[in-house]
């Protein structure tokens, strides 16, 4: 049997509350190195607030965090961590090239001071991980939505994190930005990454997920392998996406 | 070059130019994080600052700097902190400051409700010795905070939740901005007046990103438009008996309106430059009628 490993994330009977409504009532989430767990659960089970709950932007009322062992509040390191919010955009009210939003995500290395060399060519490289090399130059405001997201991604590996922290990363995002996601979080799930990422669906990414936590109103309902299109996914109106096979002619309904 | 030989002119073009660096240098955050009309709230407030300076017998810019500096303070933790209808707060904050402002002038000896239109419009003629002082050691500050720390302030205006991630401090940088807008209005207060200082912090970064793809390229194509306006309005304004303040402002909105027209044609241009290097489509598409097939039938 493998030696446990040590956990990376680990919250003990989180409470949390938005307004006067209970969020989170009492979740104990472990993810240990290595893992890569997906957070499901319906629309307001509280599944993002766990997430930024665990990165210190939701206040707990009750219960306990720690990152890499060090208590939240303690926490400094946070080079170690790329968080990717919930966002269906990368552009502000001002124009801003990929690369420059990507900088932004080494920031957490150099703090206050200059990017050096090794600063620009993890940035670089984080922008082709995404499949973005060619757009580097080029606004974000003249991307798709999916080019928007891999932005995202690419500015939350700027700073070679050891734990990815992902809140949605596939809403909104075509098939084909889906398939190059599942691919740079599989590079990065190869060379030791922690993955934490809510989901709505598992979608491409199924393959790579080790485990599974479903919340439903603000408790653990089941934590374990990924379910097989029951509980939630079984749900009507649950629209599964899937790409069509390379072989499959495609149907006009010209013909038929 | 008379223009040049006479003193308060030289004053004048001095505060023009560092008006003209200043405003665009702040501005461009606060339209990044899309509060553009923060700078005319804290115009505003300034007036009671303006007020207050008449009332104390005290200088009216270091006092304008005291209260802007605090309402930006203000309107910045109402923006983070504020759970409820912060416009409302930030309202209350616009026009407090403004009546105070108008009181407080008319109970002093010295202040009159003409000297604090040359603080409302601005009145560069009348920029002593002293004032070219302020404004120097002030547009140094705004300077080499906008410039200095001009990546940390980029991220923390585009994603202010990412940023906190990144574990820059994002809290003081936010208030850094806000101290930094209300020094940058206290600087312009001079040149174009309080009514207007918001214009040349946001009209000349609207007008550059019209035709920029880049943060870094906005901003520096926006400093060079705000000092190119400012310098050529003092200018007109010596010349041609108009106020500057106005002659800037409406200069700044004329090149907002060539660069929109400039910036169509610029993206054609850019979209057939991207065209002869990119591949055309080669995906055939089965089912698909091609000229050839036609022939066939």
């Amino acid at each position: 049997m493998d030696p446990v490993k040590e956990p990376v994330i680990s919250l003990r009977g989180a409470t949390a509350t938005l307004g006067s409504r209970p969020v989170l009532r009492g979740i104990d989430l472990t993810v240990r190195r290595g893992e890569v767990v997906a957070l499901l659960g319906a629309n307001g089970s509280g599944k993002s607030t766990a997430v930024r709950s665990a990165i210190g932007q939701v206040p707990l009322t009750g219960g306990g965090i720690e990152l890499f062992g060090t208590e939240l509040k303690r926490f400094r390191d946070w080079a170690r961590v790329g968080y990717v919010p919930q966002r269906t955009t990368a552009a502000s009210g001002v124009p801003a090239t990929v690369r420059e939003v990507v900088a932004s995500g080494r920031l957490s290395r150099t703090k206050l001071g200059l990017l050096s060399k090794a600063d620009r060519a993890a940035v670089a490289r984080a922008i082709e991980l995404v499949g973005l090399a060619d757009r580097a130059k080029d606004s974000v405001n003249a991307l798709s939505g999916g080019q928007h997201q891999r932005v995202l991604i690419a500015r939350a590996l700027a700073s070679e994190p050891e734990l990815l922290i992902m809140d949605e990363p596939m809403a909104g995002v075509d098939l084909a930005s889906q398939e190059i996601l599942a691919a740079t979080l599989r590079e990065q799930v190869a060379g030791g990454a922690t993955v934490l990422l809510v989901l709505h669906e598992l979608g491409p990414l199924e393959p790579l997920i080790d485990r599974a936590v479903v919340l439903r109103d603000g408790c653990v309902t089941h934590d374990g392998p990924p379910p097989k299109a029951t509980g939630q996914h079984a749900l009507p109106g649950h629209d599964h996406v899937h790409p069509h096979s390379a072989a499959e002619p495609i149907r006009t309904g010209l013909l038929t | 070059m008379e223009i040049l030989q006479t003193a308060f002119m030289q004053r004048a073009l001095i505060a023009a130019v560092l008006v003209g660096i200043t405003a665009p240098a702040v501005g461009i955050y606060l339209v990044q994080r899309r509060q553009a009309l923060m700078g005319d709230g804290i115009g505003h407030v300034a007036m009671t600052g303006v007020g207050l300076g008449f009332l104390l017998n005290s200088s009216p810019v270091w006092m304008a700097t005291l209260v802007s500096v605090v309402g930006a303070v203000t309107m910045e933790l109402i923006r983070a902190y504020g759970k409820t209808r912060g416009d409302i707060a930030l309202a209350m904050l616009f026009y407090g400051g403004m009546a105070g402002g108008v009181l407080l002038v008319n109970l002093s000896d010295t202040g009159s409700n003409a000297n604090l239109s040359s603080y409302l419009f601005g009145s560069l003629s009348t920029v002593s010795d002293s004032d070219v002082t302020s404004i120097c050691v002030l547009a140094a500050f705004v300077v080499l905070v906008t410039v200095g720390l001009r990546r940390q302030l980029f991220a923390v205006s585009q994603d202010e939740e990412f940023a906190r991630v990144t574990g820059l401090p994002v809290r003081a940088l936010n208030l850094l901005v806000a101290v930094t807008a209300a020094i940058t209005v206290t600087v312009a207060m001079r040149a174009v007046g309080l009514l207007l200082v918001s214009a040349l912090m946001v009209v000349p970064v609207a007008a550059a990103q019209q035709i920029s793809r880049s943060f870094a390229v906005t901003f520096v194509l926006a400093v060079v438009i705000g000092t190119t306006v400012t310098l050529a309005g003092t200018v007109t304004s010596y010349y041609q008996d108009v106020p500057p303040g106005a002659t800037i402002v409406l200069l700044a909105i004329g090149a907002f309106i060539a660069l929109t027209a400039l910036a169509a044609p610029l993206a054609r241009r850019r979209a057939r430059l991207a065209e002869t290097t990119a591949e055309q489509c080669t995906l055939e598409v089965p089912g698909s009628r091609t000229a050839a097939d036609e022939a066939t039938v």
